[in-house]
């Protein structure tokens, strides 16, 4: 190892299907430089000590959502944490909490694919228009009404932190529910009324009793909780009105 | 499945003591218990009403019982768990509010929660000054 390495004692939740009954700790003396994330850290082990461990990651740089983990308990992005935070003290690694772990820092995101699909997280016109017609414009004012909420990587960081979805996951869940909102908030879209199909439901936005941890953690400031929670009064609205007005939007 | 044999076996870790993993979820749970004891409060408050209604003799005891040493404590208590309820219900308003601009950009959520704070400390005054002036 060249001069200028520090030594940090990472520990890592081991966990192999084919052998292990459940998750344990197991530590690797990991040497590191000062601009080392805890990311490059476990690639340093796979590469070097122990080539067993598994982890997901791609880009390094905050942008595609793989290295979603929790670094000593906090939901983290493995590639924006750096391992001179920790030292000289050791870190924890392990694999998001409330998914089922796979293998090692590998979680189960089943459940997440299925919720995002059913939400429609993709624009459905209000009015269809022909490629002789042009784009769809919209303002800048129109588009800062969901522009926040259109950063989604899709981490899965929030839901590592929401206890609700934790406790029962059958909520749809922070990220989702967000990108529920960034759609509806679209000034282009009509499909709110058939989105709120699911955002209406216990398991919609009225699973959420803002804790709000999930906006703590969002590694792009997405703000679910803000996203959820300024639902709520357009839900119980639409509750109301559907006594006047049948064709309301819940099931 | 044919010959080839499943070796997953994805393992789901407890939730049981969630709370204890981050201070964050201590202070959610210190603004959800809060509720309770407000709860608690109107209740005396309600005691009182009733006890208004049964007349003047009624009435003064029950001002007599709030007196009592013991009472008393419990409402230092109950000012202090107010005061922390009313701060954590204006951190989370923000999140229940559509964005706000003012002057072409987006009011940000600790102004928010300042403005709503001040507003209640003012109002809370007002109250006092109010009573104690129709009290001399």
């Amino acid at each position: 190892m060249t001069d200028g390495h520090k030594i940090i004692e990472m520990e890592v939740l081991r966990y192999r299907p084919e052998q292990d009954q459940e998750p344990f700790y197991q530590s690797y003396e990991v040497p590191f430089l000062d601009d080392w994330s805890v990311l490059q850290g476990l690639q340093y082990i796979k590469d070097d000590l122990d080539s067993t461990l598994s982890f997901r990651w791609s880009c390094r740089m905050a942008i595609c959502g793989s290295c979603g983990m929790m670094i000593d308990g906090v939901p983290s992005l493995g590639c924006r944490t750096f391992l001179r935070n920790y030292h000289p003290g050791k870190l924890r690694v392990a694999a998001l909490e409330h998914f089922p772990i796979e293998r090692d820092l590998v979680v189960v995101v089943d459940d997440f694919m299925n919720k995002l699909t059913q939400i429609k997280p993709y624009l459905i016109p209000k009015q269809v228009r022909r490629l002789d017609q042009g784009e769809y414009l919209q303002t800048p004012q129109q588009h800062e009404q969901y522009r926040q909420f259109s950063t989604c990587i899709n981490c899965m960081l929030c839901y590592a932190a929401c206890p609700q979805y934790g406790m029962n996951s059958d909520f749809t869940g922070p990220g989702i529910l967000a990108l529920m909102h960034r759609y509806n908030a679209d000034s282009r879209d009509g499909g709110r009324a058939q989105r709120m199909e699911l955002g209406h439901a216990d398991e919609g936005v009225w699973g959420c009793t803002a804790v709000g941890y999930c906006s703590e953690v969002c590694p792009k400031d997405v703000d679910p909780a803000h996203a959820i929670n300024q639902n709520k009064m357009g839900s119980a609205i639409d509750y109301f009105l559907r006594f006047v007005r049948p064709r309301g939007a819940s099931k | 499945m044919s010959a080839q044999t499943d070796k997953r076996k994805p393992y789901l870790r407890p939730i049981r003591g969630w709370w204890k993993r981050d201070s964050y979820y201590i202070r959610y749970l210190a603004m959800e218990a809060t509720s309770i004891l407000i709860a608690l409060y109107a209740l005396i408050l309600l005691f009182g009403l009733l006890r208004l209604g049964q007349g003047e003799a009624a009435f003064n005891g029950w001002l007599e019982t709030l007196r009592s040493p013991l009472s008393v404590g419990l409402h230092s208590l109950l000012l202090l768990v107010f005061a922390y309820h009313s701060y954590s219900w204006f951190k989370v308003m923000p999140k229940t509010l559509p964005a706000i601009y003012w002057r072409g950009a987006k009011l940000p959520q600790p102004m928010i929660t300042r403005i709503g704070v001040a507003a209640a400390v003012t109002i809370n005054l007002l109250v006092i000054v109010v009573l104690a002036g129709m009290q001399s």
